[in-house]
């Protein structure tokens, strides 16, 4: 397998999410308008919406790779469902929290029920939340991979299907930020969102390649390892992990 | 009688089907628990909710949290024979499209959902709601077969990728309330106008069309997906 | 379909050259469970009515060898052919014509007997009155309405064998067929599941004498590997025994 595979085009891609990142908070600070009606604290929407965005495409991603390792039972493509759950679980984390500041200084509570994009977020995330506990509960690595991508494809199904129900049970109260009717964002703020996005999107693709290569050159240093040991001298027992084995 | 020719999927399925029910009337195992859960489920919200009865939205989310609390009981051992008895091997040696098990487990559950539901909703109306109410029967009762359908064919999916883990009664309802929340939520939006105290109103269109649609993808995806669940 | 396969499969063909394909034939069949390695290299040809005996230590790789043969589970190197069709790729196809007797007698405690044996027959495309004929033949007709939890486990061994052998398979795979039978039993199941059956058969069997004794071909496991694989006629128990050793 090459080895540079994943580590490829890894230097450039963090230098651009670095660029794009520093110069999207630059822009939310300096460049970007106060929001009329919440002020500064509507900043953190910069941070909360990209979060979310990414977060979820990351998830259906996940699921579009676990597709891909159903059909051609190729490991490297249940390695990247894995890691684009995982990360995107962690950005949503970072999304609900950023949401939850966001809710508390706008609308005095620190979570709001009848607001139907947090609460559908919130579903999805407990929902992949039992990604890993799911891996993990699966010992045989081949059924462990294959059980994961389903999951992985009925989940990436599952986040549009909630949120239209949930939107369709409507409140009003979110902020629609992107609605077509209801925004009505300046072309200041439109850019500084975008290149925000642009920026989180970056950072996403280059930490999953980060954690690519780190996980596919740790496989390939146990696969010498047991090679070295000579394949018949027993086994070298693997700890029982939710992470793909290759 | 042709030496091990592929065997066709109805006749498989129906095959199926007869089995689990007749095991089921002789267990007794998932039917008469979803029963008792949702009951004792209604008579403890008449107490503990201290209302004389409910209406609109509380009523018909008081009913299908129920209900889906209920079809867990059912999907944690939808496939327990299976595991335990030797028969997803006697069915992967047999000459039939594997897609059949789906077809036939799915069925199944329906059919409990349906058995529990002509018991649960008269139980539900007569504890909890107006004297006046079970207006709109015909809503009410699409309502609940399309909903019943999205869980069946969901209930089916995470029964048969818990049931091979170790930790099946754990997992079943982590991962199936949550995929099954769309399904409460436009069944429960849906039910509601039809218990309005001020009289029943029509069910929004889009419930229902929420529901199918639902169904549909799921019923697609949980078709296309569950071989790999069975394959090693 | 099957009409073309029946005929390679009656005997030599009009042009007098060596008929059917052989019923198993495996070329350096690995499988792997994890890391750890279960099967490795094994490599063999089983003809069509002959019987090979299985032995090795527990753990050896004897049942994973026996549930790849009958598609359950699939090869992840080397290739398999069982009754003339790769596997896993044209599993569909024969699963139709094997039968399998595991530890597990793959039978529902709940049902009876009958009901069982009838709930294979639909799943298999077999006509009701075999199940008659069958349960006759083993001797259970009369504890055939009793649910399977019942029975001890002699009989549920020859309920199950009814299972293996309902839609006759050309290849049986026995895992300890003769397990928990009596003497009588033993008899009354030999011409289902024995040498006289006609079926090539794969048999695993802790009993060295008695599987020897039935075995054209002997294959022998030692932590997956193939230990020892020879014609019956030129083993003797003695070689056996170290393999579990």
């Amino acid at each position: 397998m090459n080895r540079h595979t994943f580590s490829r085009g890894l230097v450039p891609l963090s230098i651009a999410s670095v660029v794009l990142l520093v110069g999207g908070f630059a822009m939310v600070f300096l460049y970007a308008p106060s929001d009329a009606d919440q002020g500064f604290v509507q900043k953190i929407f910069y941070l909360h919406v990209p979060l979310a965005i990414v977060a979820l495409v990351g998830f259906v991603a996940g699921g579009v790779y676990g597709i891909r390792f159903l059909r051609s039972g190729d490991r490297l493509h249940d390695l990247r469902s894995y890691v684009a759950i995982h990360i995107s679980l962690i950005l949503a984390v970072g999304a609900l929290v950023t949401g939850s500041i966001w809710a508390k200084a706008s609308w005095g509570q620190w979570w709001v029920w009848e607001e139907p994009t947090l609460v559908s977020f919130l579903i999805v995330f407990l929902l992949y939340a039992c990604y890993q506990p799911l891996r993990f509960s699966i010992e045989d690595p081949d059924r462990q991979a294959r059980y994961a991508a389903v999951f992985a494809v009925v989940g990436g199904a599952f986040v549009p299907l909630n949120f239209m129900a949930v939107r369709a049970a409507e409140s009003l109260i979110h902020p629609r930020v992107l609605s077509t009717t209801g925004g009505t964002m300046p072309g200041s703020m439109r850019i500084t969102f975008v290149v925000a996005l642009a920026g989180m999107a970056v950072m996403f693709v280059t930490l999953c390649k980060y954690e690519l290569t780190s996980k596919h050159a740790s496989f390939q240093l146990r696969a010498l390892k047991r090679r070295l040991a000579g394949e018949d001298d027993g086994w070298v027992p693997v700890r029982r992990s939710a992470a793909p084995q290759l | 009688m042709s030496a091990g020719a592929p065997v066709p999927t109805r006749a498989v399925v129906a095959a199926l089907i007869r089995k689990d029910l007749r095991l089921e009337l002789r267990t007794r195992e998932s039917v008469p628990a979803m029963l008792l859960f949702s009951i004792s489920t209604f008579v403890l919200f008449h107490f503990g909710l201290d209302a004389r009865s409910l209406e609109g939205d509380m009523a018909a989310g008081v009913l299908w949290v129920t209900l889906l609390f209920a079809s867990v009981l059912a999907i944690n051992r939808l496939f327990v024979a299976e595991r335990e008895e030797g028969g997803f091997d006697g069915f992967l040696l047999a000459p039939v499209d594997r897609t059949a098990l789906f077809l036939a487990k799915a069925t199944v559950l329906f059919c409990f959902l349906v058995a529990v539901e002509l018991a649960a909703v008269p139980a539900f109306a007569v504890l909890l709601l107006e004297p006046s109410a079970l207006p709109g029967l015909p809503e009410l009762c699409l309502l609940l077969l399309l909903a019943d359908a999205g869980i069946a064919v969901v209930g089916t999916l995470v029964g048969a990728l818990a049931v091979q883990t170790r930790a099946r009664d754990l997992i079943v309802p982590l991962l199936a309330l949550p995929l099954m929340i769309p399904v409460v939520i436009a069944a429960a939006r849906g039910t509601a106008p039809l218990w309005l105290e001020a009289g029943a109103e029509a069910v929004p269109g889009r419930w229902p069309a929420i529901l199918g649609l639902y169904d549909l993808v799921f019923g697609l995806l949980a078709y296309a997906v569950f071989d790999y669940l069975l394959d090693e | 379909m099957p009409p073309a396969e029946a005929g390679t499969a009656a005997g030599p063909a009009v042009t007098g050259e060596p008929a059917a394909e052989p019923a198993v034939e495996l070329r350096g069949l690995s499988r792997a469970y994890g890391e750890r390695v279960a099967l490795a290299g094994v490599t063999l040809t089983l003809p069509r009515g002959a019987t090979l005996a299985v032995f090795g230590a527990n753990g050896a790789g004897k049942t994973t060898l026996l549930r790849i043969l009958a598609t359950l589970l699939s090869p992840h190197a080397g290739t398999a052919r069982v009754l003339g069709r790769e596997l896993p790729r044209d599993g569909w196809a024969v699963r139709g014509r094997i039968g399998l007797l595991a530890h597990d007698p793959l039978l529902y405690r709940e049902l009876t007997g009958r009901e069982n044996l009838a709930f294979h027959a639909r799943l298999h495309g077999v006509a009701p009155a075999r199940v008659e004929a069958l349960l006759e033949a083993v001797g259970m007709t009369r504890r055939a309405d009793e649910p399977v939890r019942t029975l001890s486990r002699g009989m549920t061994q020859r309920v199950a064998i009814c299972r293996a052998v309902l839609h006759e398979p050309e290849l049986l795979l026995l895992d300890e067929p003769l397990a928990n039978l009596d003497p009588g039993a033993a008899g009354a199941v030999e011409p289902l599941i024995g040498a006289s059956s006609g079926a090539a058969r794969v048999v695993i069997s802790h009993d060295v004498e008695h599987g020897l004794g039935g075995a054209d071909l002997v294959l022998g496991l030692r932590g997956g590997r193939q230990a020892l694989l020879a014609p019956a006629a030129e083993v003797d128990v003695a070689t056996l025994r170290e393999l579990y050793a």
